[in-house]
């Protein structure tokens, strides 16, 4: 019951703050653009390279957006409000980090195939793709939420939050990027896709926890 | 009965020790008005009476029980006002109230339930959405705020902003109100309404506990002066132990 509430209001600041979102799509979109005028416009090169470009500026544009996801509600007193409320922390940072995959981890699943399209990657692959960042991209806003949380008291905590979240990326990066390679190469996918919702539940349950002790550590 | 006591209570900031050897009690009914020039520890104290803050030493009590023992009780107990006044400048005056509504779900009023129990016959979820559009139009009428019902918060004055941040003690079922500079940014009239919403919550056996330097009027009302619980300034122990 809680646990929606707070879902309903983080979802209805993005739909009034829209531009945030926006841009972190836009940013999805245009550094993965940037790429053939780096690498040259050869279509065998750029569909062998697009798994890794579409995960890799994925992960950065996620990267993007993880300042805000407590920012704004440390700065204005909400979240020590809603630590002392009935609802567990650990069950308030999941309801804040659904409601943060939802505004940002899914637009990107729907941009992606844009970018597919734009780097001739053979059509047979993208449902992996899209089924990869399914599971890939809850993984990214539940590790987040621990940098996020980490640095709240932190002067530059947008800068700190690249330093402790990329190293505990790259398993996803990796079997995200594989998963969509074994596609294209007519190779089983299933145990790629099966890492990935490993990684996935170990994140659940280690992020709440961790998350929420750095945000009780940020009210102090 | 002491409703609420803390004993022994001592605090450290960064390092240094704020106040130490701090006892209060609060009798049901009672107000507690915190004292003491900027810096003394009012602020840190009241984070430490909700739970935000650790003490160094000491504990609290409520109702005869230590509050480790039961945290989520005394949480359910408490309403907190920081300094902060937690208004989401993208939602209406409305919305923002509403939402902390629902997150410290109110009493229902007909129901009489008792405390963090169920109503034997459970009231439908629309008389319950009935009570709580009741009871957030009450609280917005208490602190004049009805005509700014549907403005987003961004364009609310600073003391349009605190007093929202009050409306919100009023729809709390709390026993407990803690209150850091209520008053900050407040014209008479609403301060003559913070000081009867206080007095209404009294006589119906909550406890307040403020700390504040514009004088608000709350018969009876203990005062604790926090200059007299400060640490030396300079404890040369303490120094030795930090190296």
């Amino acid at each position: 019951m809680h646990f929606v509430e707070i879902i309903k209001r983080d979802l209805r600041l993005a739909l009034r703050q829209r531009s945030d979102a926006a841009m972190i799509v836009l940013f999805f979109v245009l550094t993965a653009a940037l790429f053939p005028f780096g690498v040259g416009p050869e279509a065998n090169q750029l569909a062998a390279i697009a798994p890794g470009v579409i995960w890799v500026t994925a992960l950065l544009a996620v990267l993007l957006s993880l300042e805000r996801l407590f920012l704004a509600d440390y700065e204005d007193g909400s979240l020590e409000l809603m630590a002392l409320s009935r609802v567990p922390l650990e069950l308030t940072l999941i309801a804040k980090v659904l409601a943060h995959w939802l505004t940002t981890g899914l637009p990107l699943i729907a941009a992606a195939p844009l970018i597919a399209i734009l780097f001739n990657m053979p059509s047979e692959a993208l449902p992996t793709l899209i089924a990869a960042m399914l599971l890939g991209t809850p993984t990214l806003s539940l590790i987040g939420s621990i940098g996020a949380a980490l640095t709240l008291g932190a002067r530059r905590g947008g800068i700190l939050i690249p330093l402790l979240v990329l190293p505990l990326y790259i398993p996803t990066l990796i079997f995200g990027v594989s998963a969509v390679d074994a596609a294209l190469g007519g190779f089983p996918v299933r145990p790629h896709l099966m890492m990935l919702g490993a990684i996935l539940l170990i994140s659940l349950v280690v992020s709440p926890l961790a998350g929420a002790a750095g945000l009780r550590q940020a009210n102090e | 009965m002491p409703a609420f006591e803390g004993q022994n209570l001592a605090c450290n900031r960064a390092g240094r020790r704020v106040f130490a050897a701090l006892n209060f009690t609060l009798p049901a009914g009672g107000a507690l008005i915190l004292r003491g020039p900027n810096g003394s520890g009012k602020s840190s104290l009241l984070r430490i009476l909700a739970g935000l803050l650790t003490p160094t030493e000491g504990e609290l009590r409520w109702n005869g029980a230590c509050i480790k023992d039961d945290p989520e009780i005394f949480q359910g107990n408490l309403c907190y006002l920081g300094h902060g006044n937690a208004i989401k400048t993208v939602l209406t005056t409305y919305e923002n109230l509403a939402f902390w509504a629902k997150l410290y779900p109110p009493k229902s009023a007909g129901a009489g339930a008792a405390d963090g129990g169920f109503a034997e016959n459970d009231p439908s979820a629309e008389t319950k959405s009935r009570d709580l559009q009741t009871l957030l139009t009450q609280a917005l009428e208490h602190f004049s705020l009805t005509p700014l019902r549907d403005v987003p918060g961004r364009q609310l004055s600073s003391g349009q902003s605190r007093r929202l941040a009050l409306a919100r003690l009023l729809t709390s079922p709390a026993h407990i109100w803690l209150l850091d500079e209520p008053s900050v940014g407040l014209d008479d009239v609403s301060l003559k309404r913070l000081e009867s919403a206080i007095a209404q919550h009294r006589s119906t056996g909550g406890l307040v506990i403020v700390a504040t330097h514009t004088p608000l009027e709350m018969p009876g009302a203990e005062t604790l002066a926090l200059e007299d619980f400060a640490a030396p300034a300079f404890e040369p122990a303490s120094l030795e132990n930090s190296w």
